[in-house]
């Protein structure tokens, strides 16, 4: 080891350093997307949530794998609020700024709340990264800044190539470690336990002994940094917070959604197939699933998304939990497959992770703004059921019930989510599967189990055996789902219109007319099979806000805040959005007002006014962005204040 | 048939077996009427059960297909259907799934989807009825028309540069590759059992008559009269000869096929002998450009190879992982992050209120 290498905090000289404790902090690591700044807001993220720390995360990076070096459109941020009570969303303002570029600071500090404290790589400021980042002369000279906000300047570059020296890493290896410098020293700043972030570098790197003994260094010797310096005079605790008593891990919404698919496979007893094709931001379910071919998953990376939408309607003819997921743009092109899989009533689950639209729009940003796509984008009278979840956690219990529904009534349903909640995390309480709850599928047996009486559905061969009705309904109006293998029931299904009963291809007017009210009908009593909505605040009053997806933390915060300032406001939100609960047009009866707050111009807004006749108000933010909670609190004042 | 369960126990089926009650809505004389029957006929000679059958087509007049079979069917949605069907046969390798197709419907709009479906090796079989010609639409040039075509979308006769099938599926990689003709029944029967026995991706085209639209576009090729000029019968392992006194042949000159008569001095050793089992596709690919009326124009299989199917891939890898990593036991996937590939760390932890 040379001479730089970094002593543990507690083989050096104490200083005298204040320890304060907190309810609940807002950090965010921003910088170019080659510094890593996702795998160090990661690890942080990792580290509170063992730690024990409610955590809510909110990832930010360009869509481009690597602009430019040291330019805007390169900033890649990881934001998580970490706290010791329950938190629904990642924090409106900043409290710590890891800024290590001028081009991260200028578009991140706007974020930061006044007084917030600012720790940048002071070695990166230089001229031409200023240029790069369009500042004149250096920011952090400015008075305007050394005034607002607690600023460290910190020589992250020169102090990581210290701390490794004498490794033989060349400069830019050196300079690759700067990210976990800057985690030790907010490591310190918020008094975190760095042995698992250790276990992750050495797990990481063993085949580079190397690179795995600088990044070490370059961590510990980042904690050291605080823990030495006279310019850090406190370091902060957030204590481990109340959550229901159960065991906990970390996890993303995308993960939740993937593993709630195979889950639900299991509990109906069937394998899932996954037909999918690469886009932003729904890759990681693919990814997920790809690894769990030990749990029968079957995944088919097709040559497009209207492929893979085709394919899933093969697979659930042929009796698989058959499952696509996308955005946006790949959900237009599956439109006409999805038509297909609603017109020949197969199950199957079409999830649509949510971005910035139209066209490509901004891939790796979150928006609410397929909702209505969701609700109309095929041809023909042809709804579908539409869940959304609300939380990373919720998708792995809500992907469950679109699974069941799409079994139980014979359709294709289509599971909402958003960029935000699919890269966000958050803790989630470990389920057992022997406490899940079964999903129940049900194949006609055909000839072998000499399944044939006066009720059903027989062979079609004339010789004294009822005859198969493919499109013979049940009590949930599902027809039934005969599996190709199965003798006896071998039946034609097709994008024509069927004949009610028998499914023969049939044109006449009045059957038609049946037949769409048939499939229309199935779908709209779903209603009676899922849970009446649920109201938190007061019952009746001057103002409900309705909210639906990853809004739901935000919103959730805003009206508890307004309740305990003792204001007339409740919050209702939606899971289901088609067909909406049944008891949801009365509970809007209840309120004076309604309020809707949404990423998009007022998607679910045009859906409730239609259906209720009600005069709701919106509260609209398309910026890629989720809504913090003060934008929602100040709306719900004025609505409040209004006549 | 290795990919498919044999069951000898099964009650012996006929044609009758495989017709469904349904009323057929082609037009009269139309070729499809024969390539149904062919494919009835041949069905219950492979010893596959009926329930294991599936056929799956996109949109055109040849796609109304599964609806007279009383099989398992799927009649979906225009150039799609090799996606439905690569649905179906991922996830149950124990169907024997057929696509039924036409050249609009395969080579135009689902031109993606045949290129992606070839490449893979499935063990799917496609039979691409090709009749030069929108037929369900009433009579638009399609992707295989000849140049100058005149039809209702190009009165002046059309420009576009027409494709070839077989050249698209040899240039895909297709492991089995065959062309028949409708009303060729003793041909069309072999070449489709033949496709039934292939354990990869099969691929056939059959000239078949629009007796409304694009009446006689393959007379050439169908015509008693003449049609032995105008074709040559691809045998294995025997030399290209043709003519109505089989005095004709094909030689190869350098790269290029010939014309020659045999005698005066020229022996069936000179002429090209047909190899289907030659690994390269090259041979397969110059006897597809062989087009009417330059050349006699092949018939039967040009190609047809063993290699490593998907679907039965698929099924190896999750036995292997399976192996590897025992089953997936959920309880422990919520537990414990243990997936290969993945160095990602997720601790566990466990919240308890303070008491």
């Amino acid at each position: 080891m040379s001479s730089t290498e970094v002593l543990a905090p507690e083989q050096q000289p104490q200083p005298v350093k204040k320890s304060e404790q907190l309810d609940s902090v807002v950090i965010r690591f921003c910088g170019d997307s080659g510094d890593g700044m996702q795998l160090v807001g990661t690890q942080f993220t990792n580290v509170s949530a063992a730690f024990g720390n409610d955590v809510s995360t909110l990832p930010d990076f360009p869509a481009e794998i690597r602009a430019p070096v040291g330019t805007l459109a390169g900033v890649s941020g990881f934001q998580l609020h970490f706290s010791s009570h329950d938190i629904f969303t990642p924090g409106d303002e900043v409290d710590t700024l890891v800024a290590m570029n001028p081009a991260a600071l200028k578009t991140n500090l706007g974020d930061l709340r006044r007084g917030g404290t600012l720790i940048v790589n002071e070695d990166e400021f230089e001229k031409s990264n200023l240029q790069k980042a369009g500042y004149d002369g250096n920011p952090l000279e400015s008075s305007d800044v050394i005034s607002k906000y607690h600023v460290h300047r910190v020589p992250m570059t020169r102090l990581t190539r210290d701390a490794v020296a004498g490794l033989g890493l060349g400069q830019k290896d050196a300079d690759r470690c700067r990210n976990f410098f800057a985690l030790g020293l907010v490591y310190w700043l918020y008094d975190r336990d760095r042995k698992p972030t250790e276990d992750y570098i050495t797990d990481k790197f063993k085949k580079k002994p190397e690179i795995l003994e600088a990044n070490l260094r370059a961590l510990r010797g980042g904690v050291n940094y605080g823990f030495s310096t006279e310019a850090f005079t406190t370091h902060y605790q957030v204590p481990r917070a109340r959550l229901a008593p159960g065991k906990y891990r970390k996890i993303t919404g995308n993960e939740a959604t993937a593993w709630g698919l195979v889950t639900a496979a299991k509990l109906a007893g069937k394998n899932l197939y996954y037909g999918g094709y690469p886009i932003t931001p729904a890759s990681d379910i693919l990814h997920e699933l790809s690894e769990m071919k030990n749990f029968g998953v079957k995944t088919f990376q097709a040559e497009d998304e209207i492929a893979a939408m085709a394919s899933v309607c093969g697979a659930a003819f042929a009796g698989n939990i058959a499952v696509t997921a996308s955005s946006g743009p790949g959900i237009c092109l599956k439109g006409e497959a999805m038509g297909l899989g609603f017109m020949t009533e197969l199950p199957m689950i079409i999830v649509d992770v949510q971005r910035g639209g139209p066209s490509t729009g901004l891939p790796t940003k979150t928006e609410q703004s397929d909702l209505l796509l969701a609700m109309f984008g095929r041809n023909g009278d042809s709804p579908l059921p539409i869940l959304a979840a609300c939380s990373p956690g919720d998708c792995f219990s809500l992907v469950q019930e679109a699974v069941r529904i799409a079994v139980e009534f014979m359709t294709p349903v289509i599971f909402l989510t958003d960029g935000y909640i699919a890269n966000g995390a958050e803790p989630w309480r470990v389920p057992k599967f022997a406490d899940l709850k079964p999903i129940h599928v049900e194949h006609p047996a055909g000839r072998a189990a000499g399944h044939f009486g006066a009720e059903g559905n027989g062979n079609g061969e004339g010789n004294g055996e009822s005859e198969f009705l493919p499109y013979k309904r049940n009590e949930k109006m599902a027809r039934p789902w005969a599996i190709p293998g199965t003798p006896g029931l071998e039946h034609r299904i097709g994008g024509l219109e069927k004949a009610d009963i028998t499914g023969n291809v049939d044109y006449s007017p009045a059957n038609h007319h049946k037949m769409v009210m048939n499939r229309v009908n199935k779908v709209a009593g779903i209603a009676n099979y899922i849970p009446l909505q649920e109201v938190e605040g007061p019952q009746t009053g001057k103002l409900l806000v309705i909210s639906w997806g990853g809004t739901f933390g935000a919103v959730r915060t805003a009206v508890q805040n307004c309740v305990e300032q003792g204001k007339s406001v409740a919050h209702a939100h939606l899971r289901y959005m088609n067909p909406f609960p049944r008891n949801l047009g009365e509970i809007i009866k209840r309120y004076d007002k309604v309020l809707i707050p949404e990423l998009n111009t007022g998607q679910l807004r045009l859906l409730v006014r239609a259906k209720f006749l009600v005069d709701a108000q919106g509260l609209n933010k398309i910026q890629g962005k989720p809504f913090v909670v003060h934008e929602i609190m100040t709306k719900i004042d004025e609505l409040l204040e209004s006549k | 048939m290795s990919t498919d369960s044999i069951n000898t126990s099964l009650p012996v089926l006929t044609a009758k077996d495989f017709a469904s009650d349904q009323e057929i809505r082609w037009c009269p004389r139309c070729g499809d009427y024969s390539i149904l029957a062919q494919m009835k006929k041949v069905l219950p000679t492979l010893g596959i059960p009926r329930e294991k059958f599936v056929f799956v087509s996109g949109i055109g007049c040849s796609s109304r297909f599964p609806y007279y079979m009383n099989t398992y069917g799927f009649h979906s949605i225009h150039g799609r259907a090799p996606a439905i069907a690569s649905g179906v046969k991922i996830s149950r390798p124990d169907l024997q799934v057929w696509v039924i197709t036409g050249d609009g419907d395969a080579l135009s709009i689902g031109g993606n989807h045949l290129m992606h479906m070839l490449r893979r090796n499935m063990g799917l079989k496609m039979i691409l009825f090709n009749n030069q010609i929108y037929g369900l639409t009433k009579g638009q040039y399609s992707p295989t028309s000849p140049v100058g075509s005149r039809t209702k979308s190009t009165p002046v006769g059309s420009v576009d540069n027409p494709v070839t099938p077989l050249c698209y599926a040899i240039g895909s990689e297709a492991t089995f590759v065959a062309r028949s003709v409708d009303v060729d029944i003793k041909h069309l029967t072999t070449v489709l059992e033949k496709a039934a026995h292939h354990e990869g991706t099969a691929f056939v085209e059959v000239y078949q008559d629009c007796n409304i639209f694009n009446h006689d576009a393959f007379l050439y090729a169908s015509d008693k009269t003449v049609k032995a000029d105008n074709v040559v019968y691809l045998e294995h392992g025997k030399p290209l000869v043709f003519g109505k006194e089989v005095k004709k042949g094909i030689r190869l000159n350098g790269m290029h096929p010939e014309i020659v008569e045999l005698g005066k001095g020229i022996t069936e050793d000179d002429l090209l002998f047909h190899d289907e089992k030659a690994t390269e596709p090259s041979l397969a690919f110059l006897l597809s450009r062989m087009r009417h009326p330059e050349f006699p124009e092949p018939m039967g299989v040009f190609r047809d190879v063993p290699a490593p199917i998907y679907d039965k891939r698929v099924t190896e890898q999750i036995e292997a992982e399976t192996k590897r990593k025992g089953e997936g036991d959920f309880d422990a996937l919520f537990n414990r992050r243990h997936l290969a590939g993945r160095v990602e760390q997720v601790r566990l932890f466990s919240l308890h209120p303070p008491n």
